[in-house]
């Protein structure tokens, strides 16, 4: 099929697709009328049933904890994935780290990049830190912390060199502290079933304020473990693809 | 447990927020055109960190600030690194 | 404005495909998947959006505020950053694959044998 007939075909199909799409959007209560009940129920309740105020996150850890374990262990078996397929082949050899600057010509990185990485590296761990342990009171969350963080040792690797970076997260402390992460998620919901509760019930105590930081019970603790999860997971992809793209050389 | 129905809130004149939102939809929409029609991929990455600010703005004006965090450190960080280091390792091998 | 903001999602699933159609590389491909995926996102925070209302954090305002859906913010929030692992791992099938096959061409790599 040559590429003009596929072209062809693609514009049929998506014409179909169209036709189908703008009449099921005549069915739709339009843009802004949002008819509930189930979003505005939680939000009525869950200030109340779990002392958190951010009612994302609530709806995240506690009412739809069970889907948050699942989506959190694709992006595990994902990063499985990508340490798998990036794995040494055979013909490869890995080389010496130390040589990387041998016979290339390469650009140093100009200095503003690197001042302004190195400048920002401190605030963005912080703001990590800070976005994954409030998961309950502001908009904050494991899945965002654990993000920031890992970009903050992306900026580590943007500031100084390859070599600084491997020695900061080492690959295995890496693995670890990923594992320890998914681990804990799935360790609070067995813990709830071992005192006799379903699956991932929130059993820690309340707290007495609504949006403190030592309030809603396992929302914190969880959203903890996942930006450890998330973070180790992205500094873990980063890791694997610039080994991929540093260190490993064909044998030729 | 007795949950009153929301009392729906009154109809709000078209304001600021709606303009906001449909430039924003147009310049996602644009967007994304750019990014789908850009041939060579280094190009391509450099507008899909564009298009994952306009993405994230999106979402703050849908009041969405949780997302938009997500959006801002994925699309406009974490995927073009990605990215980046995929296309240095394959330009090598063509060298 | 009714019907807008499903029109762009619209668009930019249908600009998306049209570029993983007819693309020449897997990694120009791999980007408009990720142009494709970002249309979901779109979709998912319009149907939760009430006109007039705002997020659904109640640190400062009292809890009977008319607010968005906060479900539909959920399932958006864990598949942004899904979707970055997921196009890592399609990444590193890329970069596999020109390894082995020296090429990143999808229509020459439908023909090569093993």
């Amino acid at each position: 099929m040559t590429a003009a007939q596929r072209r062809w075909l693609f514009l049929a199909g998506a014409a179909g697709f169209a036709a189908f799409y703008l009449w099921g959007l005549t069915g739709l209560p339009g843009f802004g009328n949002y008819p509930g009940p189930y979003g505005d129920i939680i939000n009525r309740i869950a200030v109340a049933q779990t002392n958190a105020t951010g009612v994302v996150s609530a709806v995240n850890f506690e009412y739809r904890g069970f889907d948050t374990v699942g989506e959190e262990y694709i992006l595990f078996i994902a990063v499985i994935g990508v340490s798998t397929v990036l794995r040494q082949l055979r013909g490869e050899r890995e080389r010496e780290a130390r040589d990387e600057a041998v016979g290339r010509r390469v650009p140093p990185t100009s200095d503003a990049v690197r001042l302004l990485s190195l400048v920002l590296i401190g605030p963005t761990l912080v703001m990590g830190w800070f976005l994954a342990s409030h998961a309950q009171t502001s908009p904050s969350g494991g899945f965002q912390g654990g993000v920031v963080l890992a970009t903050s040792f992306i900026l580590l690797y943007l500031a100084g060199e390859f070599l600084l970076f491997e020695r900061v997260s080492p690959i295995d402390i890496t693995d670890a502290v990923e594992a320890v992460g998914a681990g804990g998620f799935a360790a609070i919901g067995i813990t709830a079933v071992g005192l006799g509760l379903a699956y991932l019930t929130n059993f820690l105590p309340l707290g007495s304020t609504p949006g403190a930081v030592s309030s809603s019970g396992t929302i914190a603790l969880i959203s903890f473990f996942v930006g450890l999860e998330v973070g180790a997971a992205f500094v873990l992809i980063v890791s694997e693809l610039l080994e991929q793209t540093l260190l490993l050389r064909h044998r030729s | 447990m007795n949950v009153v129905a929301v009392v729906a809130p009154p109809p709000v004149p078209l304001g600021l927020m709606d303009v906001l939102q449909v430039t924003l939809l147009v310049l996602v929409g644009a967007g994304a055109t750019a990014v789908a029609l850009i041939r060579s991929p280094p190009r391509q990455v450099i507008a899909l960190s564009a298009y994952g600010l306009l993405l994230a703005l999106l979402f703050l004006v849908f009041q969405a600030p949780d997302v938009t965090l997500s959006e801002l450190c994925i699309g406009a960080v974490a995927l073009p690194i990605l990215l980046l280091l995929a296309l240095a390792k394959v330009r090598r091998r063509e060298e | 404005m009714q019907v807008f903001p499903f029109i762009v999602v619209a668009w930019v699933l249908a600009v998306g495909l049209y570029g993983i159609v007819t693309s020449r590389h897997l990694i120009h491909q791999i980007v408009c998947l990720i142009v494709v995926q970002s249309s979901t996102y779109v979709l998912l925070l319009g149907i939760g959006y009430r006109r007039g209302a705002v997020a659904p954090y109640f640190s400062d305002i009292p809890v009977h505020t008319p607010a968005v859906d906060p479900v539909v913010q959920a399932l958006a929030l864990t598949d942004v950053v899904v979707e970055a692992a997921v196009t890592a791992l399609l990444l590193s099938f890329a970069i596999q694959a020109h390894k082995r096959f020296g090429t990143l061409d999808p229509h020459e790599l439908v023909q090569l044998k093993g």
